[in-house]
């Protein structure tokens, strides 16, 4: 539906994308005991640790393959080796992910080679999952850095279904075989009764979860309670709001990541009774697990917003079997109740987002939900769901692009990341912070978006921005013949309402 | 301090309001509910009342005045509940958004040291702010024990050599309405005919024109909006003395004496200070508004026929016909999307007419109107706009108004803030127009305003939204939209 404007400058002002090898470590940290290593040099891996800290204002465990001049001209296998060798006997984790970046890749990198030649020669890591990852800094984003991360982890970790016997659903019923069976395979006396007795006390109903880089730790906890409300245990994949929450822990150091999807679980995503995937991006990952598992899908595009909501909302019900819980019913009529209350402020606004494909897309729809217009829309790099986003034009660009486009169309209120609030403020609007990173305020990594309840904080939070908007204000205008004390013209220059 | 001197005179030392007083003012001979077989205004009924108190009214009319240091004299329920009004605004000082009160505590109350208080107060405002005046709002609890506020004012008045304007109006003396007319009375009795105009600057004299000075009675400045009408009068040389009271100073009240010609803008609510004036000094007077494209070029021309002056018809006649063609080709576009949209106006009565012109003149369908307030005069003028089958609602209730929002098929609810969140719970799109509301509607640039939000309201997919059901329920509609659809197979069978 919407025209894709093509990159058409040289320089990029002002940059909104970051590059794949965040995203690809932002899906490695969502996992337990986990360590990225970016293949490349040290830079690379400084700035991406930094990135996180302030984002997250937490440790961020991130390695290097520390790529010198020597490596980066003769060849860097060894370094990739070596690395992962380190890391492993160092920190013993349960995964590491091999991450590329541009120099890697321009000096012609085959990382995966390189895990092969590990393997073979360190048989003694074997405990030890090491998933390699093309995700050059020259192509794509953090959001398909993610997503291509994610997907070479479910190919590493997830068992074939045949060959593991897995089965749909066998997570539901799986304590049967084991506990009420007895060394024959019959089943023990009561066994019945307990089994009934059990399906009341632990519906263990496993869905498999597979959620893109915009939902941040609040809303994987909103989420997870949300599927919990339909009785239904969800498994993350990844998990950063287990291990990127801003918990304090006991240990007072950890080089890998503490909490996270644990990768034992992986094995057994093929037992769930159904894979929800929430972000277009993660298509290709989700159909991977599915060909894998024949778990089915469910593919949500966003959570932001009503239709979004019910959608969710829709499917849990028909995976679980249980009517939407009052509780959820409530959220849903106080979002609706939110929608009216805010409508005054937000029909007709004129907004700019700048952010990736798939958090553009969520905006987009929630503020289009609301009569808002997307005056200006500006993502980081072309992905097929740019073509189905209802704006009329997707600028590829940059934070200028988004300066120029809402200036030019009168922008009265602009989403985007921390570095876009010097351009808000050039553009005289307001800003609702939102996507990575956000460095300037505190928390805003486990803002809770999602659900009826986040879509309604969202609400309140945009209205609040433009409530008493002073640009929409009449301009004061004073008679010329007016008997206003004589001290007033100066004490209350007009250019201040 | 001639004009202190000139208020001192004024200053009457009274005790407070007697029930002459009271009648004195209910007995308004320029309103039209006087000519109805009930005098004055209707007594609100315990148990099925909605509307504000006399202080609530007189500090609604008086509170515009920027410069002036307002303070309640009462316990906190009167000011904590209704300080820092936003709706009205200022082009400088900006002193009325600072709230005062003398708080008052049981002790004051018991031990009678209210007045006292009062005296202290009002030092510490002068003090603190340096007001040209203060003005001094009694409420019911000093009026019950007996404080005499005019006595505090006049020796506060000698002591700091500020004037310093007893409004002696506490609650139980009746309606909002009634509080309107005791600021207006304590304008007249206290403060205008205080100070003479400023002579007019050489700098702003046209020799080609005569400047005539005017003022407007009722005028409340909500969100600027009268500032789409005063560069209108500044460029046919109508030199605005006040507004009483928006965007108004101490100084300016006092001058208003002077003018040629008042203007009742909307409201009757403080007709009795055009009457009084009219009565003291002569000034003769008129009803206009600046709601909708008519009236606002209805009213410049009232304002030139009122100064009987053929060089300001012409100028006026001229005006018109400028801004008139540049707004209809602005309104254009948003008349196609407006036109034929079903409204029910419920202003609680004075401003129906007013507001009735602006819509059509959008080409929108009033199916009906609220009138509980509207005199026979008002209603006769609704007639005359909207026909004789017009609806005229008295009954304000919630359950009232949403029955005749389904009954007539209405797109949109235009009412006080206090009906918008019934519109919005009963799902119906709204429009705020009361001196709450965050945008100004009038003059000619204000249809635009207008326009914008009636669009944005009736137009939001949010109504869509939330009338319809849940996914996973099975039921039928809600009752609003079956309600709606029942009534659309009627009229189309």
């Amino acid at each position: 539906m919407a025209d894709i404007l093509k990159r058409n400058k040289a320089l990029s002002v002002n940059p909104l994308k970051a590059s794949q090898p965040i995203g690809g470590s932002l899906a490695t940290l969502g996992f337990n005991r986990a360590m990225p290593m970016l293949h490349g040099s040290q830079g690379c891996t400084a700035f991406a640790k930094v990135f996180f800290v302030r984002h997250f204002r937490e440790p961020i465990p991130l390695q290097s393959t520390a790529m010198d001049q020597g490596s980066s001209v003769m060849g860097a296998d060894e370094n990739v080796r070596e690395g992962i060798k380190t890391i492993a006997e160092k920190s013993r984790p349960a995964l590491i992910t091999i991450l590329t970046t541009g120099l890697a890749e321009t000096q012609g990198a085959d990382v995966h080679r390189n895990v092969r030649e590990f393997r073979e020669a360190n048989p003694e890591f074997a405990d030890v999952a090491v998933v390699a990852v093309n995700t050059p800094d020259f192509t794509g984003s953090v959001e398909t850095g993610f997503a291509l991360t994610l997907t070479e982890i479910i190919r590493a970790l997830v068992p074939d279904a045949k060959e593991a016997g897995t089965y749909p659903g066998k997570r539901t019923t799986a304590w049967m075989q084991d506990d009420c069976m007895d060394a024959g395979g019959r089943a023990t006396q009561g066994a019945v009764a307990e089994v009934e007795q059990r399906r009341e006390q632990l519906p263990e109903r496993q869905v498999n979860v597979l959620v893109n880089y915009m939902l941040t730790p609040g809303d994987l906890e909103a989420l997870r309670d949300i599927f919990e409300q339909f009785q239904l245990r969800p498994v993350f994949v990844p998990d950063i709001s287990d291990s990127l929450d801003g918990c304090l822990t006991d240990e007072d150091f950890s080089p890998v990541t503490i909490g996270g999807t644990l990768i034992s679980e992986m094995a057994t995503l093929g037992d769930a009774l159904a894979t929800v995937v929430i972000g277009p991006s993660l298509t290709k990952a989700a159909e991977l697990l599915e060909q894998k598992t024949g778990v089915p899908t469910y593919a949500l595009d966003h959570l932001y917003g009503l239709k979004a909501n019910d959608a969710l909302m829709s499917a849990l019900a028909k995976i679980s079997g249980h009517d939407v819980p009052e509780r959820i019913e409530r959220q849903r009529s106080q979002l609706q109740d939110a929608m009216l209350d805010t409508h005054f402020m937000l029909g007709q606004l004129r907004i700019a987002i700048a952010a990736d494909a798939d958090l553009l897309n969520a905006f987009v729809e929630q503020v289009q939900e609301m009569g808002a217009e997307v005056v200006a829309a500006v993502t980081s790099c072309n992905v097929p769901l740019l073509a189905r986003i209802p704006v009329a034009s997707i600028k590829i660009g940059d934070l200028e692009d988004m300066e120029l486009i809402g200036k030019a169309r009168k922008a009265q209120l602009v989403i985007g990341n921390s570095h876009a609030v010097d351009t808000a403020e050039r553009l005289g609007a307001p800003i609702l912070r939102a996507g990575f990173p956000l460095y300037d305020i505190i928390g805003g990594y486990q803002k809770t978006w999602i659900g009826y309840r986040g879509s309604r904080q969202t609400l309140f939070d945009l209205a609040n921005l433009v409530i008493n908007f002073s640009h929409e204000e009449i301009p004061v205008y004073r008679s010329i013949y007016g008997q206003k004390p004589a001290g007033e013209l100066t004490d209350y220059p007009l250019s201040c309402h | 301090m001639v004009a202190l001197a000139k208020i001192q005179t004024k200053l009457l030392v009274k005790p407070m309001k007697s029930t002459k007083d009271i009648a004195a003012l209910l007995d308004e001979p320029s309103c039209e509910h006087n000519k109805k077989e009930k005098s004055g205004c209707a007594k609100p009924k315990p148990g099925a009342s909605a509307g504000g108190c006399a202080f609530d009214g007189a500090q609604i009319a008086l509170l515009p005045i920027a410069d002036v240091a307002h303070i309640v004299h009462g316990p906190i329920a009167c000011a904590g509940s209704s300080w820092d009004n936003r709706g009205t605004r200022s082009s400088g000082a900006n002193l009325y958004r600072i709230g005062m009160t003398t708080d008052l505590t049981e002790q004051d109350i018991v031990m009678g040291r209210s007045e006292k208080r009062l005296f202290h107060a009002i030092k510490q405002a002068i003090d603190s702010y340096h007001p040209p005046a203060v003005f001094i709002y009694n409420t019911c609890v000093p009026a019950l024990v007996g404080d005499d506020i005019n006595a505090v004012c006049k020796s506060a008045q000698e002591r700091w050599g500020v004037p310093v304007v007893p409004i002696d109006s506490a609650g139980f003396y009746g309606t909002k309405n009634l509080g309107n007319r005791i600021a207006g009375d304590a304008m007249v009795n206290h403060v205008i005919g205080t100070r003479d105009p400023d002579p007019l600057p050489l700098t702003v004299q046209r020799a080609d024109i005569k400047i005539h000075d005017v003022n407007l009675i009722g005028e409340y400045n909500i969100a600027g909006e009268f500032w789409h009408v005063l560069p209108l009068l500044d460029e046919l040389g109508l030199r605005v003395l006040c507004t009483l009271s928006g965007d108004a100073r101490f100084r300016e009240v006092q001058t208003m004496h002077k003018a040629e010609v008042n203007m009742m803008v909307c409201s009757k609510a403080m007709v009795n200070v055009a009457r009084k004036l009219q009565q003291q000094y002569g000034t003769p007077w008129f009803e206009g508004s600046y709601y909708g494209i008519t009236d606002t070029s209805q009213a410049l021309m009232d304002f030139a026929k009122a100064l009987d002056d053929e060089d300001l018809t012409e100028r006026t006649e001229a005006l018109i016909l400028r801004e008139e063609t540049r707004i209809r080709k602005e309104l254009e576009p948003w008349k196609a999307r407006l036109k034929g949209k079903r409204v029910l106006l419920f202003t609680g009565g004075v401003k129906s007419w007013s507001v009735i012109s602006a819509l059509q003149d959008l080409g929108m369908v009033v199916v009906a109107t609220g009138t509980k307030k509207s005199t026979e005069e008002d209603k006769a003028r609704i007639r005359e706009l909207m026909g004789e089958d017009t609806v005229m609602i008295d009954d304000g209730s919630p359950r009232a108004l949403l029955k005749i929002v389904h009954d007539y098929k209405a797109d949109i609810l235009i009412a006080g803030g206090r009906n918008m969140y019934t519109a919005l719970k009963a799902k119906v799109p709204f429009l705020d127009i009361n001196q709450e509301r965050e945008f100004g509607y009038e003059g000619y640039q204000g249809m635009l305003e207008l326009v914008r939000q009636l669009a944005l309201t009736i137009e939001s997919p949010v109504w869509e939204a939330v009338r319809a059901p849940a996914p996973w329920k099975k039921s039928p509609l809600p009752p609003f939209a079956k309600g709606r659809d029942a009534i659309e197979e009627v009229g189309n069978g």
